[in-house]
């Protein structure tokens, strides 16, 4: 750690990981009524369950791209946050925002609209609270010495993803309409902006643990937002198939969606060809993993299982099916939730000034964590597709094929419960570093 | 070989490129295709109040819509059509939750007011044009017909 400032970075991560134990909690809720056990009911309704798992998906990711960008913003920028009190200001709004909309889902303060569940006056909150963020990077940004590629993308991602949350706030009467401006935040975050977040703290990664030349790696984070972008703002068509717009989303959604695996393509031979290629061997081998990782799960969850459902002949059938599930969990954790574990664990040991990373259990906890996930994938998957075969090719009733398709939940559970396990390890692993210390600034990264 | 300003320009100018046309093919589809295909004339005072409650109650946290939604409990786009009114005033009306083949759901206890509007909803809701979704089952069993 170079910048005193670097350590609010610490606490963003520690409430990510706060907020994912919790995400996995209602998860188990919603396996468990999926198998047919729903003992909760009265208390946590299944809506309830599925609004908090993916409204703190959505947060917990967030605080962690918040996180990475106050660590790598200062040492990019090289030059301290303008603001650090602003900055724990900023962290515990979040936080407030994030547990107040969560405790409201259980009482029916919500808006009902997947993804962007957050009701409007704390819409507003959320606004304030990044706007106060991307003041804090941006003028720190402008006032450092250095403006590189990597801190540029990184910023870009971060005010685009701040300005495609509008959209999402305009009432509309018509459900079409509706539906269309929420992919416009939902879609164009996922699929656009966030991989340009993505893009950005991988570079910064693979800079640091590789030693490849920056130019060699900035160049290539060039090409990869640049197949992001042509392919994912025009795939945006592929959630315009069925809900009342006309047929030209077929075939452009269909061609541009079935280009956006590129873009992950590029991103794992990028993480694994700069691997090859550096001199210099980091001895942080768990951030690695996590790093090729990431670049890896996510090209197969985000890039080729979403290509498996995307074509618009074989989306007439898996559209609002548990297929669709499938895709998400393996690309939300390929994509989003493994950056942010890479740079959660290749900076805990710079921030703390204690060098942990050559643990049994850091390297355990990876493994348990992804073989759970792909597990819980493949779970979803037989699901999907028995669910797909005997609903919409059959014409079975809905309820009697949910009956059918119980006990792949029961593997799901198993699944997740690896998945659980890892993250606990994770977890144990995090609060076995301790707090930023003074010590830090005297260590080498 | 490509330099980084080349790989600049080829990231913004494909993005521009591209978001343009998505801008207008947005245009086009919301000004001249949407009005047409939703019948916007339908969207009456109780259309919009049943949209309002399928919100306030977070139906899509069990529910699809357009298919979009949870996977916990039915498609219901065309749920009109599929059960008819008479049922679903038995479901929105229930005191106890609703719960077919046991899987539960909230017991919204609507009244009367509300039950039209929800009605009113799901009628317009049924008759967007939505390119053929949901699909209609085509399997023909090869062992049981002659």
């Amino acid at each position: 750690m170079k910048y005193n400032s670097q350590k609010v970075a610490y606490w963003f991560f520690a409430l990510s990981m706060l907020l994912l134990s919790l995400q996995i909690v209602y998860g188990f809720i919603m396996a468990f009524a999926h198998m047919g056990y729903d003992g909760l009911h009265p208390f946590i309704a299944f809506n309830t369950a599925r609004a908090v798992h993916t409204n703190l998906l959505v947060v917990w990711i967030l605080s962690g791209f918040m996180g990475a960008a106050y660590y790598i913003i200062p040492e990019e920028a090289e030059h301290e946050l303008v603001n650090v009190k602003l900055a724990y200001i900023q962290l515990i709004s979040l936080a407030l925002v994030g547990v107040v909309a969560i405790i409201g889902f259980h009482f029916n303060y919500w808006e009902g609209r997947k993804f962007l569940e957050i009701p409007r006056p704390l819409d507003y909150l959320v606004v304030a609270n990044v706007l106060t963020f991307l003041g804090l990077i941006l003028t720190t940004l402008y006032k450092g010495k250095k403006r590189t590629t990597t801190a540029l993308v990184l910023s870009m991602g971060l005010l685009f993803a701040a300005l495609l949350y509008l959209p999402g706030m305009i009432w509309f009467d018509n459900q079409t309409m509706d539906s269309f401006f929420r992919w416009w935040v939902v879609h164009l975050w996922v699929e656009g902006v966030w991989e340009l977040i993505m893009g950005g703290i991988l570079a910064f990664l693979l800079i640091k643990i590789t030693g490849v030349d920056r130019e060699v790696i900035e160049k290539w984070l060039y090409v990869i937002v640049g197949l992001t972008f042509i392919s994912g703002i025009l795939g945006t068509g592929h959630h315009y198939y069925y809900i009342g717009v006309g047929k030209t989303w077929l075939v452009i959604g269909g061609i541009f969606s079935a280009l956006e695996p590129l873009a992950f393509l590029a991103m794992a031979l990028f993480a694994v060809s700069m691997y090859r290629k550096g001199e210099k061997k980091h001895p942080n081998k768990i951030a690695l993993s996590w790093t090729l990782g990431t670049a890896i799960t996510s090209f197969v969850g985000a890039g080729l299982l979403g290509l498996a459902h995307t074509l618009p002949q074989v989306n007439m059938y898996t559209h609002g099916t548990l297929v669709t599930a499938m895709h998400g969990h393996l690309a939300f954790w390929g994509a989003y939730g493994m950056i942010v574990f890479a740079i959660i664990s290749y900076t805990l040991p710079n921030l703390t000034g204690r060098k942990l990373f050559d643990s049994m259990t850091g390297i355990v906890a990876f493994w348990l964590a992804n073989i759970g996930m792909l597990g819980m994938t493949v779970a979803f998957g037989v699901a999907g597709v028995a669910q797909v075969y005997l609903e919409r090719k059959m014409g079975m009733d809905f309820g009697d094929v949910q009956k059918e398709i119980q006990v792949h939940f029961f593997v799901l559970v198993v699944c997740a419960t690896m998945f659980a396990t890892g993250i606990g390890m994770y977890i144990y692993e995090f609060i076995r570093y301790g707090t930023p210390s003074k010590e830090a600034l005297l260590t080498k990264d | 070989m490509l330099s980084k300003s080349q790989a600049r320009t080829f990231f913004l100018g494909g993005t521009i490129i591209t978001f343009v046309i998505f801008l207008g093919l947005s245009w086009t589809s919301l000004t001249k295709e949407v009005p047409k295909r939703t019948h916007d004339e339908n969207l009456t005072a109780d259309v919009i109040a049943g949209k309002h409650l399928w919100e306030k109650n977070n139906c899509m946290g069990c529910h699809t819509i357009l298919g979009e939604g949870a996977y916990y409990a039915p498609e219901l786009t065309k749920v009109v059509e599929r059960r008819g009114e008479g049922y679903m005033r038995a479901v929105f009306s229930s005191k106890t939750p609703w719960a077919p083949r046991g899987r539960k759901m909230v017991a919204h206890n609507f009244n009367e007011k509300e039950i039209d509007q929800l009605i009113e909803f799901f009628k317009w809701i049924g008759n967007v044009d939505l390119n053929g979704f949901p699909p209609k089952p085509d399997y023909n069993s090869t062992i049981n017909t002659k």
